[in-house]
């Protein structure tokens, strides 16, 4: 293996046996099932086989940070539990260079009858350090964590932040050569968030090589040069993290665009665009720039005067929306195959990933005509410092910050006044 | 699974890959983990002394309370002999191991399901869940023994010579410790029935072992089984070792310690080629 390569995975595979096997759960299941395999000539009870991971292959350099994407179930974490040699490969290889930690979790091995000082040792022990290591980090770790006052008190006593922030302060120490983070920020409050993703972009400063998988794509690109994306088991794209996250968010979409049951409605999408303000197809805009949804429709009959409705839901819920129960614009018909377009102006939100269901009813505005789907999904791509967010790691916590942003202004009396405006040139 | 290439200073690559082969016992694996075996005993240790009213007093009243017991029913109303010595002694020479086998194996049998909680979330050698019990286990021993120094004291009686090969038997008391733990915990991953059968292959052990009775009244074919059971060799150390009974049957401690050695061989294996499998069924 190369000297600059960090990580080689080839052709890796896990398959799990489903039904079957020893995964009988009570002594007594076992021998029956043994007994009557013997008596009644049963063939032994089927065992499915489920390849949760099949040949995936990659590479990672020395230093980089590297994203792991890919919808729920799709292998990530089996992935990283390879990695970590939690589980075991059922075949292929992977190559890795120097000590691996995996940080699937805060506070790994914390009992809640031990103090924070006795936990601090455990946990550290658990996930691999030596113990003169913990001692020498000790202090750090104490420091880090900010809960020295209650380090003599049983964690049982601990808020979930102190808890989480202990946890996380231990972890953060490990210094491996190769760290694997799974989802881990996903828990506790911004303020943690924050502390989480400063110390991965501190360990990928240091030349440290970073595996991360997550469902924030906000955080994906401002940390990562590279990503992954797992799809079924197997790795469907690599490359430059931008490029992958857009071919991701735009499989979700095409995957949505019609579902094959809907066929037989007497109406249903066909197909669905998304445009950016110079009219070219494109799932990601920038922040103010308008999103023109474009709708390719099948109509069996003719409908007339129908209502339709387009929400924006973010990742907290819906946002906004065109809804003619609401506008009172009525198109004359639709019949046959057709399509119609909603543009959004000036779309006002933040980088993070969003999603547009449509709905549609008849004339009387009582029966249905289209029950709510999700027909496409899209991606807000601006740098933060562009709006005048000049914070630390704003990219990456703008993924989880509220989606909506209006300008505003700061008045303290003793400092200039200070305007946040989506203009480039801000405060002026 | 992991077969290590030294690289450069500091850096060594690591391999992934599927296991083959029955006899890697990564031994050398689990001593590179020895500080967490230790930290996970002193925590069990901890947890104990702070969850419970009476902390480390358990470590007195479990066998004392027994000896007591036991010496009013079986040495005073039944009148079982005692070798000829004094029968709370010699009940207590044999608690001593007992109350640590009976704890550790307990213990160990259901170490690797009672922590799916850390199987599931960071890697380490499993075969330091089945270890941990054994180490913690020495502290409420080594007390009980101060314990039966006392009582020893207290009799008049004075250790022999033959109290060097004390350690002998510790270790054999161990291993046996060891072996039952790596066989049931194994096995208790995958089937709950385990932990019920704990309590009760305890009691019938306990019966079967010459803790309440010497191996004197056993007639003399029937003592062969006993070399089967090597807690016999442990019991029967202990008393001839420190109180000075006669010298067991060098034929039996033997035969129990190749019986040991060879279930601990087998069961290391055996608890190799089943780790594969806990993380999905814990």
């Amino acid at each position: 293996m190369e000297s600059n390569i960090a990580i080689r995975i080839e052709h890796l595979g896990k398959r799990y046996k489903i039904g079957g096997g020893p995964g009988f759960d009570t002594l007594r299941d076992a021998i029956t099932g043994g007994v009557s395999r013997i008596f009644r000539r049963a063939p032994r009870a089927k065992r499915e086989e489920f390849w949760a991971l099949k040949d995936v292959t990659f590479e990672v350099e020395k230093g980089e940070v590297v994203g792991i994407i890919g919808r729920n179930g799709a292998g990530k974490s089996t992935l990283l539990k390879i990695l970590s040699r939690i589980t075991e490969t059922t075949e292929g290889r992977a190559r890795v260079r120097g000590r691996v930690r995996a940080l699937l979790e805060v506070g790994t091995g914390f009992h809640g009858e031990l103090t924070g000082r006795e936990n601090i040792y455990v946990s550290g022990a658990i996930l691999g350090m030596r113990k003169a290591e913990i001692d020498g980090k000790f202090d750090k770790i104490v420091d880090f964590s900010g809960v020295e006052k209650f380090l003599d008190t049983p964690v049982k006593h601990y808020s979930s932040g102190m808890y989480v922030r202990l946890g996380f302060a231990v972890a953060a120490h490990l210094e491996p050569e190769v760290l694997l983070v799974d989802e881990v920020l996903a828990v506790g409050d911004a303020e943690f968030q924050k502390r989480c993703l400063g110390k991965m972009d501190e360990v990928a400063k240091g030349g440290r090589t970073v595996l991360f998988v997550s469902h924030n794509m906000g955080a994906i690109r401002a940390l990562c040069r590279r990503a992954v994306w797992i799809d079924g088991g197997t790795s469907r794209r690599a490359g430059e993290a931008s490029d992958v996250v857009d071919s991701y968010i735009k499989g979700l979409t095409e995957e949505q665009e019609y579902e094959k049951s809907k066929q037989e409605q007497a109406f249903f999408v066909k197909k669905v665009l998304l445009k950016n303000s110079r009219g070219e197809i494109s799932n990601k805009i920038s922040f103010r720039e308008d999103l023109e949804i474009e709708v390719h429709y099948i109509a069996k009959n003719e409908i007339r005067n129908p209502r339709f409705w387009l929400f924006v839901i973010g990742p907290h819920g819906p946002l906004f929306s065109a809804n003619m129960r609401l506008d009172g614009f009525r198109p004359h018909k639709v019949q046959g195959e057709g399509s119609f377009s909603c543009i959004f102006k000036q779309v006002p939100l933040l980088p993070q990933l969003y999603t547009i269901r449509m709905g549609a009813q008849y004339e009387d505005g009582v029966s249905t005509l289209l029950e709510d789907v999700n027909i496409a999904s899209f991606y807000v791509n601006s740098k933060m410092s562009e709006l005048g967010l000049t914070g630390a790691l704003a990219d990456v916590l703008a993924a989880r910050a509220t989606s909506i942003m209006n300008d505003y202004e700061w008045r303290f009396p003793d400092q200039e006044p200070r305007a946040i405006s989506a203009k480039k040139d801000i405060a002026s | 699974m992991n077969a290590t290439v030294p690289f450069q200073s500091s850096e060594r690559i690591f391999v992934i890959e599927p296991q083959r082969g029955w006899l890697d016992l990564a031994l050398g694996e689990l001593w590179r983990f020895h500080d967490l075996l230790w930290i996970l005993a002193k925590r069990n240790i901890q947890i104990r002394y702070k969850q419970t009213l009476l902390g480390i007093g358990w470590a007195v009243i479990q066998p004392v309370t027994s000896m007591i017991i036991f010496s009013v029913i079986f040495g005073g109303f039944a009148k079982v002999p005692s070798d000829g010595l004094p029968y709370p002694v010699f009940a207590f020479a044999a608690l001593v191991p007992w109350t640590y086998f009976a704890s550790t194996f307990a213990a160990g049998s259901t170490s690797v399901s009672d922590h799916g909680y850390l199987i599931t979330k960071v890697y380490f050698p499993r075969l330091i869940l089945p270890l941990t019990p054994l180490l913690s286990g020495l502290l409420d021993f080594l007390i009980a023994l101060c314990l039966l120094a006392a009582m020893m004291a207290w009799y008049g009686i004075v250790p022999t010579p033959a109290a060097a090969f004390i350690p002998l038997f510790v270790l054999l008391l161990m291993a046996t410790s060891f072996t039952v733990s790596l066989w049931l915990s194994a096995m208790c991953a995958f089937f709950r029935d385990i932990k019920v059968l704990v309590p009760f292959l305890a009691q019938l052990w306990f019966f079967l072992t010459p803790i309440v009775y010497p191996t004197s009244i056993i007639p003399g074919p029937w003592r062969v089984f006993y070399a089967l059971n090597p807690m016999t060799a442990v019991v029967e150390g202990f008393r001839w070792s420190l109180l000075g009974k006669a010298a067991p049957d060098g034929g039996l401690i033997l035969a129990s310690s190749a019986l040991v050695a060879g279930a601990l061989f087998f069961g290391l294996i055996f608890f190799r080629r089943m780790e594969r499998s806990f993380v999905d069924v814990v």
